[in-house]
């Protein structure tokens, strides 16, 4: 037989074809930008990344300052966009099952509601929920000098929310060690309470003995080290306060919006989890004598979860990726500081929309990679 | 998105194909019968659209005098409103033939941008609008204070020198578009609103009470704002850069658009050429002969065009300054037309 007659041969060479065809595009595309670049005079490469980036930004979690070079600027961004990605993502999730759970309450006024909830968040787009949180909510917040004071050491004005932090002193690491240790224990209690229920039926208190063990560990540890942690109160000097731990008002809209808009979805898709459970299941668990709510704990959200951990995938990768909306309201993200600052002060466009857009594609896949870790972690197990 | 613009130009720079040369922007604004000009989406007396998307202001004007310029019609011209972070990607790819849209002239941005200055219509400085309830009379007061100011802007970096050197402490709060640092700044959530003077004029107009916003006297920084082309492009360079020195020249001959048409009858030799009644001028920047004549007679000379946007008869009240000609007292200089 002649090898293109061979369907095997053909389709191998069809493959080989169509491969070359888009690596060559692709270098075709590479070295065209190149071209275009070099022949309008732009630079090219990452050697700005090393260069003093001179402006400033409200809210770095790393020690930054305006002699810091622009890749700086790109970590310092990247940790804004985690941070407002983990704080939403924690929420819209606590938020989200307790709407749908409420939605299915047989409570007629609970339900009503939770329902009303999900039609107007889910409803209305994300950016003008931002807008809102922060034009409508900001404005209603006093001045520095009014502020609105929880004793002397909480305080909430326009400029945001101002609390004491903890400044550690010599010694501080014994705490920080007491936390760690205490965190192995409960680790595992947990797996030896596990591992005994599995053989003999018996529960144990986990809970209340983990938390008993993350207090007390640190606490003995900071009273044996001399009480090396001391409170920062901030301080009203000049125009603003100074000291301790501040919660800009950027931060505190865009957090809110995130998770009030996701946690809709979310409990959309809590709903049809535990819809989808069926109705024997409750039904044999109360005959089994379990009350409502441990009916719910043990039987049915766990049964759920298999439903909902995939579509709740995608509304934390939605999360993450609305979060760059953050630059409407200048909250310093990785889209409005490296993306946005950063890419004027250069001009490298296509350098900094790329590293920009490999980001957003590395936590996407990392925070997938996770769910589908846990997901087949928590799927149906045949015996 | 605002990362949509920046995406699009990106995408512009990797495909379209480089085919750069000079004469390569008039031909292609020719052939397209437009001037496609970016310009500040909003910016009272520099550039603004009112409510029926007529633009009007200092920086628009010179995208139009530019159309006279090529097309002997200054109504020949589109505006794309551009934000202080996507003009520079924007013109950089092409999507924009000219960038009139209160842009600092630096070293930067000449070189390593691969970007063009044509000259400065606008020399302005870096200043601060407080709330007069705060009763400070100097930026030196400032430590400590937190800051709206425009993303993407040389603004940005100066307020940063400022309070470096001075040893103070500030809080910089950053948004992309001068109407959201207006509206935060009238909100309260910073106590000084930052940019270049003539902007803090033009911004101030937009607050509810204008009269409890003052500007402090200090200017902390050199703003030397112009239109912008593309390197590479000398022709489209020369006629942008000549068509603000015609507007320069016909000022200080004492040509505007109400006399321009006797003026042609005139024995200077001087307005004699700037009128193209004399010589070859236009041909050699590759235009028709009467173009600045075009531009006096539909746009104005730089006095009209200035008085009529910003001057003492508008809102913005702001006076000629170092925008008066050499011959006055300021710094506007532009080379003969021979």
């Amino acid at each position: 037989m002649r090898p293109w007659r061979n369907p095997r041969i053909r389709a191998l060479v069809l493959q080989a074809l169509v491969l070359a065809l888009v690596v060559a595009g692709f270098a075709y595309i590479v070295n065209n930008t190149l071209h275009n670049l070099g022949q309008r005079g732009i630079s090219t490469g990452f050697g700005f990344l090393s260069t003093e980036a001179g402006f400033g930004i409200i809210q770095t979690l790393v020690p930054y300052d305006e002699t810091s070079s622009f890749g700086r600027t790109f970590v310092v961004g990247l940790l804004n966009t985690l941070l407002v990605s983990a704080l939403g993502i924690g929420i819209a999730t606590l938020l989200g099952f307790a709407i749908g759970v409420a939605r299915l309450s047989s409570n007629w006024l609970v339900a009503r509601m939770a329902a009303v909830y999900i039609e107007v968040f889910r409803n209305i787009p994300l950016l003008l929920q931002i807008f809102f949180w922060y034009f409508a909510v900001l404005r209603t917040l006093p001045a520095p000098r009014q502020s609105l004071a929880l004793g002397d050491s909480v305080f909430l004005n326009i400029r945001g929310l101002y609390l004491p932090s903890l400044v550690p002193q010599p010694g501080a690491w014994l705490v920080l060690a007491g936390l760690g240790l205490a965190f192995v224990v409960v680790i595992m209690i947990a797996h030896w309470a596990r591992q005994r229920r599995e053989a003999t039926g018996r529960s144990f208190h986990t809970v209340n003995v983990s938390l008993l063990f993350l207090i007390g560990l640190p606490l003995i540890a900071f009273f044996a080290a001399g009480r090396p942690l001391a409170w920062e109160l901030p301080e009203l000097r000049g125009f603003n306060f100074r000291g301790g731990l501040i919660l800009i008002p950027e931060l505190m809209a865009l957090v809110v919006a995130l998770s009030i808009y996701t946690a809709a979805f979310i409990a959309e898709i809590v709903r049809a989890g535990i819809l989808s459970v069926s109705r024997g299941q409750t039904e044999a668990a109360y005959a089994l004598g379990l009350r409502p709510g441990l009916t719910l704990r043990l039987v049915i959200i766990p049964q759920a979860m298999r439903v909902i951990i995939p579509p709740l995938t995608s509304q934390y990768l939605n999360l993450t990726k609305n979060s760059s909306l953050a630059t409407a309201i200048g909250y310093p993200d990785l889209v409005s500081v490296f993306a946005g600052t950063t890419l004027n002060q250069t001009g490298q466009a296509v350098e900094v929309i790329a590293m920009t857009m490999a980001v957003y594609l590395t936590i996407s896949l990392a925070i997938s990679l996770f769910m589908n870790w846990y997901n087949s972690r928590n799927a149906l197990v045949e015996r | 998105m605002k990362i949509a613009r920046h995406l699009f130009a990106a995408s512009l720079l990797l495909l379209s194909a480089g085919t750069a040369h000079a004469g390569a922007t008039l031909e292609a604004v020719k052939h397209k019968g437009f001037v496609q000009c970016g310009v500040n989406p909003s910016l009272p007396g520099f550039s603004n659209a009112d409510d029926k998307g007529n633009w009007t202001g200092l920086d628009v004007d010179l995208c139009r005098a530019v159309a006279a310029a090529v097309f002997g019609d200054a109504s020949k011209v589109k505006f794309t409103p551009l934000t202080a972070k996507e003009r520079l990607t924007a013109l950089q790819s092409g999507e924009i033939d000219l960038l009139s849209r209160n842009t600092t002239w630096t070293l930067t941005r000449d070189s390593a941008l691969g970007l063009h200055f044509a000259g400065v219509n606008y020399y302005d400085g870096q200043g601060f609008l407080v709330s007069k309830a705060l009763g400070i009379k100097s930026a030196k007061e400032l430590d400590g204070a937190s800051i709206c100011v425009l993303s993407g802007t040389t603004t940005e970096l100066n307020v940063a020198d400022y309070f470096r050197t001075n040893g103070m402490a500030y809080r910089p709060v950053v948004f992309d578009t001068g109407d959201l640092t207006i509206k935060a700044f009238e909100a309260g959530r910073c106590d000084v609103l930052t940019s270049d003077q003539s902007q803090l004029y033009g911004l101030r107009i937009k607050l509810a009470k204008p009269e409890e916003a003052v500007v402090l006297p200090e200017v902390i920084s050199k703003e030397p704002l112009g239109p912008v082309v593309r390197q590479g492009d000398d022709e489209w360079f020369n006629i942008v850069r000549w068509t603000l020195f015609a507007q320069l020249n016909a000022e200080e001959l004492g040509v505007g658009s109400a006399n321009a048409d006797e003026m042609k009858s005139s024995t200077n030799p001087g307005i004699r050429r700037l009128l193209g009644v004399e010589g070859d001028k236009g041909k050699d920047l590759g235009l028709s002969n009467d173009w600045a004549y075009a531009i006096v007679s539909q746009v104005g000379n730089y006095a009209e065009v200035f008085e009529r946007n910003v001057g003492k008869q508008t809102p913005l009240k702001i006076e000629r300054g170092l925008n008066a000609l050499w011959s006055q007292g300021g710094l506007q200089y532009a080379p003969p037309v021979r």
